[in-house]
């Protein structure tokens, strides 16, 4: 069963490689045998380089060559040429690259409609190749940041065609959105043209914001250096991804911050991936979490925050593990879902976490939570056998939850100050294909999702209608 | 007569393999505390309805295991292999690889008719290696997907393929506090198929399974395989073999037929409840001893009182004298209202079964009015002793036990029809708000009647 990501831009790239380090390192660790299994299989290929990797995939037996089934795609190659030169260059091959030299400019318009064009059929090529090598395609991944170029606009024109070609696979979109502070001016721009082909063509978004990802690597800063962990740093430490530093370093910009949607995505994946005795497959997700389809927005976090770092922790009291997830120090965008109205809510626990102890957890908790209306006792919950690496236990938890409404309202805030003054519009509309429409439509798009919110947050606190049961004959 | 049993899903296939689990190691582990030749007799009547043999001696059981997911099926066969006391047969699985994500619709209207031939294949093989068929046993969950939604269209094959043959589903209700946000929908769109093609439905609550464990089996840290082992204890209670009234010195050998005979006179009561006592964690057995005269009176409380499990009964819910002239009201949440039945059946296996005095059950104020009270209860008996319990009792009640879950399931599935919420997952798949009406109308018509008893 595979998932398919692909990673468009500089940011999705950079996350994406950091995803597939941690991938091989979770499977290495399970997998002591070096036998290809079906876990392996969701995320890589196997095979015989010796044939120049054009052999058929070796689908049982010894791990010869590990491939990533993946599909890298970037207009500029720094970021490309350095995960080729890393430690991954042996995962992936040049034909999963899509690449150009000059970069989108941080303009979605160059982005979609013309780098999109332009490369249209080389990714409908890849991407049915890469496909044939799937038995069984369950769903595609997006990683992307919303304010730039290539993410944004090329990243969301690889959504659209996803859709055109494979209408049944899932298309889960991982983005991050930038922060009010983003350098990039035109940023509030390419996340609303990218949020109305989110709104339209993805079936589940995982909106991210880098200052929270930003507060969680310093929380895991403090408690790692106050010693209220109460042991030293691994060496191989995830935040650092340096193999050679015993301490804290920041290695690059944004790698630590990275290295948490990496994890996102890999516990995302784990229940279908490894065995438990409660799976929660990525269909169920996008099945139980949007009750309508606009509202697919879903509120992420992580806990315990220490099993994104590769600490040697004694496991600590498992309740405050589910604690924390609900508190607004803990998602991976600025909100508070504890005030704010659930739609629905998923659990995800791995490891050594017994049934009881999630019961126990969700009755603990269900009273300081509000749920809407025809959704009262809306939980989804999955049990995975499989820990993280060097953990004993860990959750994730995904929340519809109007709590996200703010992030929506205050980029229109920050679109509608550029586009009142139409300030740097010219750089857009001198694009093929782009009109003032399309930026009417985009804001339209998303003040229609913002008001779909509100209709909800409306209902919150109020008395639930009764609709009164059929009445039959007797 | 041999069981077919036909496990569903991931709860289907997991509840399978602890129930086979648990009839081979009731009668290969434990002595029975009777005679030899009676061991014998319960060993062979056992073998006869559950397993078949091949090369190896090692019993095969009678199963078809499906799952749209690979990885349970793949752990159940192992597990059951590795215990070297019995296993599947290596080729009655089938499965795929994407699961039908918690989505009725998919399992029903995509997945069933996309596999039907192959996995009727596989149920006919079971059935031609029985010298005679005694029916169907599904295992099923009604909170996700694949034992729902494929599960309910599987049922309607069965009925289809094997029209004289007896059906029993067993249902897994979920927890209350979800498992699965759209369990209430998967749940009413399989009751209300499962009710027209099925003989009767067999219920297990996740709730009250989950209580036993924590309070009469005083386990702390709760596993769905301590919920599956209690639950496969209790179907074994009743499904292992047994004497009953009409059935001479021999163990039964059509114990669907009878079940459906003794419980199910009228096609518009198919729901059954089941009560299992005493129940205690093993390494406490060994103290107790248990009196016929008290499990037989626990037992009838809690038919009449709709109490779950043996703690906690409440002993002010009394019969109406007959003779009293006020009219009972029919309504679900008065007070100290009492459970009405349709019809009960009582197992008892131990010692000194064959003197218990079980009248107490034929009181005609247990039951409906427009029915026989003698005709309405049975009892099946054996001396031999069930899975280390010196003494077992079990009921399996069609009566009012599933009127407030049901009620609760309706209700709950209504109210989030009335706001269309993901109604968009399902008519992706073919199922219609109609369908869904037609399945709300089927269960509304199902509540009336039972609350009318």
């Amino acid at each position: 069963r595979v998932s398919l990501p692909f990673a468009v831009g500089q940011c999705g790239n950079q996350v994406g490689c950091r995803f597939w380090e941690l991938a091989l390192r979770e499977h290495a660790a399970v997998n002591k045998k070096g036998i290809y299994d079906e876990a392996l299989s969701s995320f890589f290929r196997n095979i015989d380089i010796r044939n120049g990797g054009d052999g058929p995939d070796i689908d049982k037996g010894k791990i010869c060559s590990l491939k990533a089934r993946a599909l890298l795609i970037d207009m500029e190659e720094g970021v490309v040429n350095e995960i080729l030169q890393g430690p991954l260059r042996d995962v992936f091959d040049s034909k999963q690259l899509i690449t150009d030299v000059s970069g989108s400019g941080n303009n979605w318009a160059v982005g979609h409609m013309l780098y999109g064009n332009q490369y249209r059929e080389k990714i409908v090529e890849k991407l049915r190749k890469t496909a044939e090598h799937c038995d069984c395609l369950q769903c595609f991944f997006i990683i992307h940041s919303m304010g730039g170029g290539t993410g944004s606009g090329l990243g969301t024109f690889v959504l659209n065609l996803l859709e055109d070609e494979f209408p049944e696979v899932y298309r889960f979109v991982t983005s991050v959105y930038p922060s009010g502070e983003d350098d990039v001016i035109t940023s509030p721009y390419n996340s609303v043209l990218a949020m109305k082909e989110l709104n339209e063509h993805a079936d589940c978004v995982l909106p991210i914001e880098n200052e929270s990802l930003f507060d969680i690597v310093n929380k895991i800063h403090q408690m790692i250096n106050s010693g209220k962990l109460g042991s030293t740093v691994k060496q191989n430490s995830l935040v650092t991804s340096s193999a050679s530093s015993a301490k804290i370093v920041q290695e690059k910009p944004f790698d630590t911050m990275n290295n948490i949607v990496a994890n996102l995505l890999l516990n995302l994946t784990s229940s279908a991936r490894f065995d438990g005795s409660l799976n929660m497959d990525l269909n169920e997700i996008s099945m139980n979490l949007v009750p309508f389809p606009r509202l697919h927005y879903l509120v992420s976090s992580l806990t315990p925050l220490y099993t994104l770092a590769d600490v040697n922790v004694p496991p600590r009291r498992l309740d405050q593990m589910f604690s924390d997830a609900f508190s607004r120090d803990h998602q991976l965008i600025q909100a508070d879902p504890k005030h704010s109205l659930y739609l629905a809510c998923a659990l995800l626990v791995r490891g050594n976490v017994q049934l009881s102890d999630l019961r126990r957890n969700i009755e603990r908790l269900k009273p300081s939570l509000h749920f809407v209306s025809w959704n009262q006792e809306g939980w989804k919950t999955g049990l995975c056998s499989v820990p993280p690496v060097g953990h004993s236990h860990s959750l994730l938890a995904l929340a519809n939850n109007t709590c996200v409404k703010p992030t929506f309202i205050e980029l229109k805030d920050r679109f509608m100050k550029l586009y009142k003054k139409k300030a740097h519009l010219h750089h857009y509309l001198h694009i093929d294909g782009m009109e003032q429409s399309c930026f009417s439509e985009a804001v339209s798009s998303l003040s229609d999702l913002i008001e779909e919110y509100n209709e909800l947050d409306a209902t919150k606190g109020g008395p639930s209608a009764d609709p009164g049961r059929l009445k039959i004959a007797v | 007569m041999s069981i077919v049993t036909v496990q569903l899903g991931q709860c289907g296939n997991q509840i399978g393999h602890e129930v086979f689990n648990t009839i081979c190691g009731d009668v290969h582990g434990t002595h029975g505390l009777c005679s030899k030749k009676e061991n014998e007799s319960y060993h062979d009547a056992c073998k006869e309805r559950f397993f078949s043999e091949d090369e190896s001696e090692v019993p095969v059981a009678r199963a078809v295991l499906v799952d749209m997911e690979p990885k349970v099926i793949s752990q159940t066969l192992s597990t059951a292999a590795r215990s070297g006391s019995w296993k599947y047969n290596d080729r009655s699985h089938f499965c795929q690889k994407q699961g039908s994500g918690n989505n009725w619709a998919n399992g029903y209207s995509v997945h069933g008719p996309r596999h039907k031939e192959v996995i009727m294949n596989l149920v006919q093989k079971e059935a031609e290696k029985c010298d005679r068929l005694g029916g169907f046993f599904t295992i099923m969950s009604m909170a996700g997907g694949t034992g729902s939604g494929l599960g309910a269209f599987v049922t309607q094959c069965l009925r289809d393929t094997f029209p004289s043959s007896f059906i029993l589903n067993h249902v897994i209700w979920p927890y209350g506090t979800g498992e699965v946000i759209v369990q209430n929908y998967n749940s009413v769109l399989t009751l209300s198929h499962l009710y027209q093609s099925s003989d009767a439905l067999l219920v297990h609550e996740n709730d009250v399974i989950h209580k036993i464990c924590a309070q009469r089996m005083n386990i702390k840290q709760i596993s769905f395989r301590d919920v599956n082992q209690v639950i496969a204890h209790q179907l074994g209670s009743v499904f292992q073999p047994t004497y009953t009234a009409g059935g001479g010195s021999h163990y039964s050998r059509n114990p669907l037929g009878d079940l459906m005979e003794s419980l199910v006179p009228h096609p518009e009561f198919k729901m059954l409840g089941l009560r299992n006592i005493p129940q205690m964690p093993e390494n406490s057995l060994a103290y107790s001893t248990f009196h016929w005269p008290g499990l037989i009176k626990h037992l009838r409380q809690m038919l009449i009182a709709n109490a779950k499990m043996e703690e906690g009964i409440d002993w002010q819910v009394r019969l109406p004298h007959l003779s009293s002239s006020v009219p009972s009201t029919h309504s679900i949440n008065k007070p100290l209202h009492f459970n009405t039945s349709i019809a009960n059946l009582v197992v008892l296996r131990g010692k000194d079964v064959h003197s218990i005095d079980i009248g107490s059950f034929q009181d005609p104020s247990l039951y409906a009015c427009w029915l026989n009270p003698q005709e309405a209860f049975n009892a099946w008996k054996t001396p031999r002793a069930f899975n280390k319990y010196e003494k077992s009792t079990s009921l399996v009640s069609n009566s009012q036990f599933l009127l407030k879950p049901l009620d609760n399931v309706v209700g709950k599935a209504w109210n989030m029809f009335a706001s269309k919420a993901y109604v968009h997952q399902y008519t992706k798949f073919g199922i219609e708000e109609e369908d869904f009406l037609d399945s709300f109308t089927a269960l509304e018509q199902v509540i009336s009647s039972y609350t009318n008893l």
